[in-house]
């Protein structure tokens, strides 16, 4: 399949008065046309602020993209001024973001915060952009859409303000779609909703997805890649059957026994030990040794490259290296990837 | 929302009858008497000017009396102007105030909000202190001070404006200026506080990710959303400009109804307070109905149920 985007060794920093905290630190992944590529890592592992940064949505200052590249269809965006990327921005590359209750404008109405992005990329007169913000409404799934169309967000509950967001991100058909975090703040049965609703759209209009989450049932159910994320780094990249049935990475190991399971024994959740490295000071070795139960010595000194375990399925870790020990994930994860193994895709032939 | 206007109206004319009620007793409970040199007077000399307005009758048919005079727009009679009709005294009085606390308020709000939004979009750069610094001396020193500079400078060394009365235009820009500094800046400080809060909120990165530029996100999405809050400050500030202000009034020497309050109050004038009181109540009760109103508009959220269609 063709690449639609490629990201080149990105690194963002932010410059604070305590000094360039490196947010994003050499982050390498390509999208391709028509799938969706889930990014999961803990809070502050990068994530968003990678997104923000292939959208030119970081704030400069503070923010600055140190070094790399966004390619989409070739074109750097990294290299363009502010007036090309609003020319970019919601034609081909639009944004979903996490909290449907605040990302629609109170005091304007539904239907021109739809409008007003086709009437800018599209060239649409006002009534041609009315006819198709209907349309888009009808298409999202929202009933009686000539109605609501001149309501105010105040009026729409929380899933149907997050159909209203994901309207506005599709309404110039974007190459690439950027979903923040989509479903977070929706409870579970809108949840499942809106990411059926997406899985959908998707379908219909080859759009390509990078979906960031933290929730590891929601990457299952929407993913056909996913990269794991950690200290402004990608340390896991595969399919999400590598990911979930032969994860190599101890942080992928500690993310994946984290996750709760109705038809678990334990009585207590895993969590993983410590917290996340202060990217001001980002360690000189491995960025998840210190919280590593099999690191060895060289993870203090080098950082890891990336190790190929398959054609799809690459994984930063030492552990990896032909003069490591074989280390085998501990017992409860194996326990979960036999789950999966046995359950998952079941789980996701259901939801196709 | 018809219906909820009547309701607001048939509640300002109970205020109203509530503050002529207060004003009318609390008159009655002043010291002193409106005749000057009443010592002087004989005993009959005085019954009989009080006859003449009414001052002898017991005070409860005062209050019927008066009552009854205001239903038809007719406040009483200036006790010291000539006997001149305290309608008549207000409204030619009033006129000159209304229009400068007006003109000060459209052009400080006006200037001040630019100067907010300017301070907002260049954050921490020397724009944004300039208008701190600004907003700072609008604030600090009184408007005295600036009519006495401007009057000095633009007025007498420059010659480019009268330096007082009230004739025409350009008789009100030097005290439009001098009364729209502290409006200025407190719409300006106000301004940048909100407009920076609204543009650090999730539906401007929204916006931002749908390709709009600077100039629509500022204005098509912030702006509505930041004047929301100043709407509250709008509603005292005009009442405190429309009701005339004595020192500008005095200074520029305009017959404004400042300088009539107070010359009523030394002399006991009552038709003449109650008159004033009146009518800055009725501008207090009206300046918030407009201001809830206001809301409405602005902001879809708190717009009356029934009321949208």
């Amino acid at each position: 399949m063709e690449n639609i985007l490629e990201v080149n060794d990105l690194h963002v920093s932010f410059d604070t008065y305590g000094g360039e905290v490196k947010a994003v630190r050499g982050v390498s992944f390509e999208l391709r046309k028509g799938e969706t590529l889930a990014i999961v890592g803990e809070s502050g592992s990068g994530k968003s602020v990678t997104t923000k940064a292939l959208m030119g949505l970081i704030p400069q200052p503070p923010g600055r993209i140190k070094q790399g590249e966004v390619l989409l269809e070739g074109k750097d965006l990294t290299k363009m001024n502010e007036r090309q990327l609003q020319k970019i921005r919601g034609r081909d590359l639009s944004m979903i973001f996490q909290d449907p209750m605040t990302s629609l404008n109170p005091t304007m109405k539904v239907g021109n915060q739809i409008m007003e992005g086709l009437i800018k990329h599209q060239k649409m007169s006002r009534s041609q952009a009315k006819k198709r913000a209907v349309e888009l409404l009808e298409m999202v799934g929202i009933p009686n859409p000539k109605a609501r169309i001149n309501q105010y967000p105040h009026q729409f509950s929380g899933g149907m303000r997050q159909r209203v967001v994901i309207a506005i991100a599709l309404a110039c058909n974007p190459k690439v779609l950027i979903a923040d975090e989509p479903t977070t703040a929706l409870d579970v049965t809108i949840q499942a909703q809106i990411l059926e609703l997406m899985k959908d759209l998707q379908h219909k209009t080859e759009t390509s997805i990078i979906f960031i989450t933290h929730d590891l049932g929601v990457v299952a159910n929407v993913a056909d890649r996913v990269a794991v994320m950690y200290a402004g780094k990608i340390v896991e990249l595969g399919t999400v059957d590598d990911i979930f049935y032969n994860p190599q990475h101890p942080y992928t190991w500690g993310l994946l026994g984290s996750m709760p399971t109705l038809d678990d024994e334990e009585s207590e959740l895993f969590a993983i030990p410590g917290t996340p490295p202060d990217l001001l000071n980002p360690p000189k070795g491995d960025a998840f040794a210190a919280r590593n139960e099999y690191a060895m010595k060289i993870d203090e000194e080098e950082q890891p490259p990336f190790f190929q375990v398959s054609d799809t399925h690459y994984a930063a870790t030492w552990l990896l290296h032909e003069n490591a020990p074989k280390v085998e994930p501990p017992e409860s994860v194996q326990k979960r990837m036999q789950g999966f193994a046995n359950t998952g895709a079941s789980e996701k032939g259901d939801n196709a | 929302m018809a219906r909820y206007i009547f309701q607001r109206i048939v509640y300002m004319f109970i205020t109203m009858l509530l503050i002529a009620t207060f004003s009318f007793f609390l008159m009655k409970l002043l010291p002193g008497s409106p005749l000057m040199m009443e010592d002087k007077l004989t005993e009959e000399q005085a019954v009989i000017i009080k006859e003449k307005y009414g001052l002898n009758d017991p005070v409860p048919v005062q209050y019927v009396n008066y009552l009854a005079n205001l239903a038809q727009g007719d406040l009483g009679i200036s006790f010291q102007q000539d006997n001149r009709g305290v309608t008549k005294i207000l409204i030619e009085r009033a006129g000159p105030s209304i229009q400068l606390g007006a003109q000060a308020l459209i052009f400080g709000l006006a200037f001040g909000l630019l100067l907010g939004i300017f301070a907002a979009l260049y954050h921490n750069s020397p724009i944004d202190y300039g208008s701190t610094f600004l907003a700072v001396i609008g604030k600090s020193i009184p408007s005295f001070v600036f009519a006495g500079l401007l009057q000095y400078y633009i007025g007498v060394k420059l010659g480019w404006l009268p330096v007082a009365f009230w004739e025409g235009f350009e008789y009100t820009i030097m005290p439009t200026i001098a009364l729209a500094m502290f409006p200025i800046a407190i719409a300006a400080r106000f301004m940048r506080t909100e407009m920076l809060e609204v543009l650090g909120s999730d539906f401007i990165t929204t916006a931002r990710a749908k390709g709009v530029n600077r100039l629509g996100v500022l204005f098509k999405h912030g702006l509505r959303n930041a004047l929301i809050p100043l709407v509250t400050i709008i509603g005292p500030m005009a009442i405190a400009l429309l009701t005339g202000n004595l020192v500008i009034e005095n200074i520029f020497a305009i017959p404004g109804i400042g300088d009539t309050f107070v010359q009523a109050v030394m002399t006991n004038d009552f038709p003449i307070i109650m008159g004033f009181t009146l009518i800055t109540g009725f501008l207090f009760i009206f300046i918030i109905l407009i201001v809830d109103l206001l809301y409405g508009v602005i902001d879809p959220r708190i717009r009356l149920a029934g009321g949208e269609k």
